[in-house]
């Protein structure tokens, strides 16, 4: 498949979709590509009542011409102004060929996890994690979870997840009291966080809420019987049946690292109209900064519009997204990780799960790279997705160098990635084969 | 501040570690420096096929001594390494090429490396996934492959832990005249200094005929018992060893991990490592001409990487003749994971002024200014 976009959106959370809406309005062509069967990305999923704001984008991208790509991911550049992506379809992994003027790039973020001893039991997932699966299906009424880790994704999954019918035995917030309620205070001026706020708390009102507290362990024979919570000086165990432990989210910044977007602070860097620093490619949502749905939305939208070239009509809303700045620096400094994290692995954690590399291996070397090379650890399938974050919060090391393909690829999409480049392989092949005859 | 050794190995590359390694094992007082990750230039790129081959008779005595040597090495090798003797198999397309299998089995024969003729039937029972329109092969069951960083780490650790001192994260600005001096001010004195610094060689040693060689390599997700030999197209010599063009060759080798690791090309003139998706698409399409479901395996990473290519693809190995504390021990072009055991005996036996187990003169560095005198 070849087609080409005026402009193309990658991630159909709520960046990208409020991306590719406001783009379309200007009767641009516009695609709009995501990894997942439905738009909505990680927070607006399926099987779960959608907040007003939800439903309303989802309801204007069915409206939209926007042409839908689901079940696809991006996989190489090989060219300026081409993506190659694969069909996420087990059965027939197509090749796509993207072409594009503009692109925007909304990828979202991911969870950051720690490697804690048992954390790789079965029924120890990530707090989104363990949410995305109730909102598929998994059963959970009358099970008892304890949620842990940072970030305000807590209480949104501790009070959805009592909602269905689970018992939340404990909320468990690493960040001590103080800060979080610095930042509380800085979010007077956004009543809308805090009214969501006080509802989460409440939906949740039975479960113990802990600051400066995170599991030491997850215990059990084969599956979860129970964690190890320790606050200062104390520690002690809590049976449960589900441990969703997330340590906030980190960008999801692979793509615009392998197009060249220049990296801030661990942050894809912006312009006012959310231009990168590669022409022609712009960038909304998390990879700018964590500063959640409604920031992701403006930030979409200006990308979208600017995309189009409507600046007049962007500009009204890069007021409105001035407002967030301060937002995003008070929650990044709310959920700052204690130090003492960095003792949570002992020796024989695991810390790379897609190569089981152990914690005591990884001490004595300088880089990520350096690691990697000699041990394995993030070199598997996810390449370093998961433990990565990890290693640079255990160790302070940089993040490893990008190279394609982004995500897995069959080798037949690969070489299809050389058609969109404008190369025959032929030409190659067949110098190839005179060489072989003449010598 | 100022120390004096007895020997300076620059770069802890397969080629360097090596060499220090040897240094150490033999007496010598030995210091290595390497400015970044140990094993981290060209051989964290090499798919580290431990390879017998013919391009030439030098080519030929170097490698097999060096095969022997990492055999017997091997039971010392930690897991890591991934070592494993799983064989060549130089596959024949023709009739023609079966020549070739033919004259390759009685050359190999002659320096005491076995191999055996497989007729096209005993090919597709060796390795059901080839096509069985393939000719023939000649296995070379005492090649093998291992892992290069890890082997490079081990052969540092072996000569730190005998007494050699290693400065990681420093850069040798300049050596020559009895004298390294490293980024940070410090200067290590030593009547020997080896420069192993791969294709970076020629950075302190201005004039040195090396040329960087670019190469694509992809890895898969695992597929145990998908290959079971490293598979070598046998028109590999003249395809892929053609100086003048861009040119790939059918190259598949199963890794401990199973996974599959698929080589290879080779450009001259391209500098940046950026992937070339003509060269990735023009070696999978070779690929898919010898292994048709090879087309549907998962790729995870794409790499490159730079060999350093000398005039005639033999590595310089010993003495610079503008200094005579100045040795050489780089341009290994595709061969130096091999062929790293074997230069660092004979450029040490050379050192020592013993005997050298092979002949040393082919691998000369005046060779080059010997032909140019000539030319
Ligand atoms: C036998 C063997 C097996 C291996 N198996 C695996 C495996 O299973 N999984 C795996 O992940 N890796 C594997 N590797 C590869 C290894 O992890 C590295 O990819 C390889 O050593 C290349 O180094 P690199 O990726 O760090 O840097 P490279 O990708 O080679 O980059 C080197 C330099 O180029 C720069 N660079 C990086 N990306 C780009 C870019 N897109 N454009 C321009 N410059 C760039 C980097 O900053 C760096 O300075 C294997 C290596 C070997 C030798
Ligand atoms: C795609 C590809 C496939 C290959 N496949 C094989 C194979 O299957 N089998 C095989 O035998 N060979 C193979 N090779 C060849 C092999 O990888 C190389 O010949 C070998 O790694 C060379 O090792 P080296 O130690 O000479 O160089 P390098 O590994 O490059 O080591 C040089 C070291 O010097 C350091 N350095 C550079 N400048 C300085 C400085 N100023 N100060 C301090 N340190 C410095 C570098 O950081 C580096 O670590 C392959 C190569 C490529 C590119």
């Amino acid at each position: 498949m070849k087609q080409h976009f005026d402009i193309l959106v990658i991630g159909a959370g709520p960046a990208g979709i409020a991306a590719a809406v406001r783009a379309a309005e200007s009767g641009a062509r516009v695609g709009l590509l995501d990894d997942n069967p439905a738009p909505g990305g990680q927070i607006w999923r399926k099987g779960a009542a959608l907040p007003a704001a939800a439903r309303d984008w989802i309801a204007k991208l069915d409206a939209s011409p926007v042409v839908r790509l689901h079940g696809w991911h991006v996989f190489a550049h090989p060219a300026s102004g081409v993506l190659m992506a694969e069909s996420t379809a087990a059965t027939d992994r197509e090749a796509a060929e993207l072409h594009y003027d503009k692109l925007v790039l909304a990828t979202g973020a991911r969870e950051r996890f720690l490697p804690f001893p048992g954390w790789t039991l079965p029924n120890v997932m990530g707090a989104g994690g363990l949410d995305a699966m109730v909102r598929g299906g998994l059963p959970i009424s009358g099970k008892r979870v304890v949620v842990a880790g940072t970030g305000p994704l807590l209480l949104a999954v501790a009070a959805h997840l009592a909602h269905r019918g689970a018992k939340v035995v404990a909320i468990c917030e690493q960040a001590p009291v103080g800060r979080l309620a610095a930042f509380s205070l800085r979010l007077l001026d956004q009543p809308g966080k805090v009214m969501q706020g006080i509802n989460y708390r409440w939906a949740s009102r039975n479960a113990r809420f802990h600051t400066g507290c995170w599991p030491i362990a997850a215990n059990g024979q084969g599956s979860l019987e129970s964690v190890t919570l320790q606050r200062n000086d104390q520690q002690w165990d809590v049976a449960c049946d589900y441990l969703a432990c997330g340590y906030h989210l980190v960008p999801n910044l692979e793509l615009p690292v392998l197009l060249g977007c220049r990296i801030q602070n661990g942050f894809v860097a912006t312009d006012k109209w959310q231009q990168t620093s590669i022409p022609g490619v712009l960038c909304a949502g998390e990879p700018t900064g964590i500063g959640g749905v409604e920031l992701a939305i403006l930030e979409g939208q200006i990308a979208g519009l600017a995309a189009a070239d409507r600046i007049s009509v962007a500009s009204g809303l890069v007021q409105k997204r001035s407002r967030f700045q301060g937002f995003v620096r008070a929650l990044a400094n709310a959920v700052e990780l204690d130090p003492q994290l960095r003792t949570l692995p002992s020796a024989e954690t695991i810390v790379c799960r897609c190569e089981d590399v152990p914690f005591h291996v990884l001490g004595g070397y300088s880089s990520q790279r350096d690691a990697k090379l000699h041990t394995r650890c993030g070199m598997g399938p996810c390449q370093g997705r998961i433990c990565g974050a990890a290693t640079q919060f255990l160790f302070g090391w940089g993040a490893d160098s990008v190279r394609p393909p982004v995500l897995t690829a069959s080798f037949s999409s690969l070489a299809a990635a050389s058609c969109a480049a404008g190369h025959a392989s032929n030409d190659i092949l067949n110098q190839n084969r005179k060489d072989t005859h003449t010598l | 501040m100022s120390e004096d050794w007895d020997v300076v190995v620059a770069g802890a590359g397969i080629v360097g570690a090596a060499c220090a390694n040897e240094c150490v094992s033999r007496g010598l007082r030995t210091a290595i420096v390497e400015a970044g990750e140990i094993g981290g230039g060209a051989t964290a790129a090499g798919m580290g096929h431990i390879v017998v081959m013919d391009d030439s008779p030098a080519q030929l005595a170097l490698t097999s001594y060096s095969q022997g040597l990492w055999r017997e090495l091997a039971s010392r090798l930690p897991a890591s390494v991934e070592y494993e003797s799983c064989g060549t198999l130089w596959v024949a397309s023709d009739d023609e090429e079966m020549k070739e299998v033919h004259r390759k089995r009685a050359l190999y024969a002659t320096v005491g490396i076995a191999s055996e003729v497989l007729d096209s039937r005993a090919l597709s029972e060796a390795e059901p996934h080839l096509s069985p329109a393939l000719a023939g092969a000649l296995l070379v069951p005492s090649d093998g492959v291992l892992y290069p960083p890890c082997a490079a780490e081990f052969l540092v650790r072996e000569a730190v832990r005998l007494g050699a001192k290693l400065y990681s994260q420093f850069k040798v600005i300049s050596a020559g005249n009895g004298l390294v001096r490293l980024n940070d001010g410090t200067e290590l004195r030593a009547p020997r200094i080896i420069n192993a610094l791969g294709s970076e060689a020629s950075t302190l040693v201005p004039d040195l005929p090396i040329r960087k060689r670019k190469g694509h390599l992809v890895i898969t997700d695992r597929y145990p018992g998908f290959v079971h030999h490293q598979l070598v197209e046998l028109g590999y010599l003249k395809s892929a060893h053609s100086i003048a063009t861009d040119s790939v060759a059918f190259n598949v080798q199963p890794r401990k991990t199973g996974q599959v690791l698929l080589g290879s090309s080779r450009q001259f003139g391209a500098e940046d490592s950026t992937v070339d998706y003509s060269m990735v698409a023009a070696m999978i399409d070779r690929a898919r001409a010898f292994m048709p479901e090879i087309g549907t395996l998962s790729a995870i990473r794409i790499w490159t990487g730079f060999r350093a290519a000398t005039p005639d693809k033999l590595p310089q190995i010993g003495p610079w003749q503008e200094d005579p504390t100045l040795f050489l021990a780089a341009g290994h072009e595709g061969l130096g994971i091999t062929t790293s055991l074997g230069t660092a005996k004979v450029l040490v036996d050379y050192l020592m002024d013993g005997e050298t187990g092979i002949p040393i003169d082919p691998y000369l560095p005046a060779r080059f200014v010997r032909s140019e005198a000539h030319a």
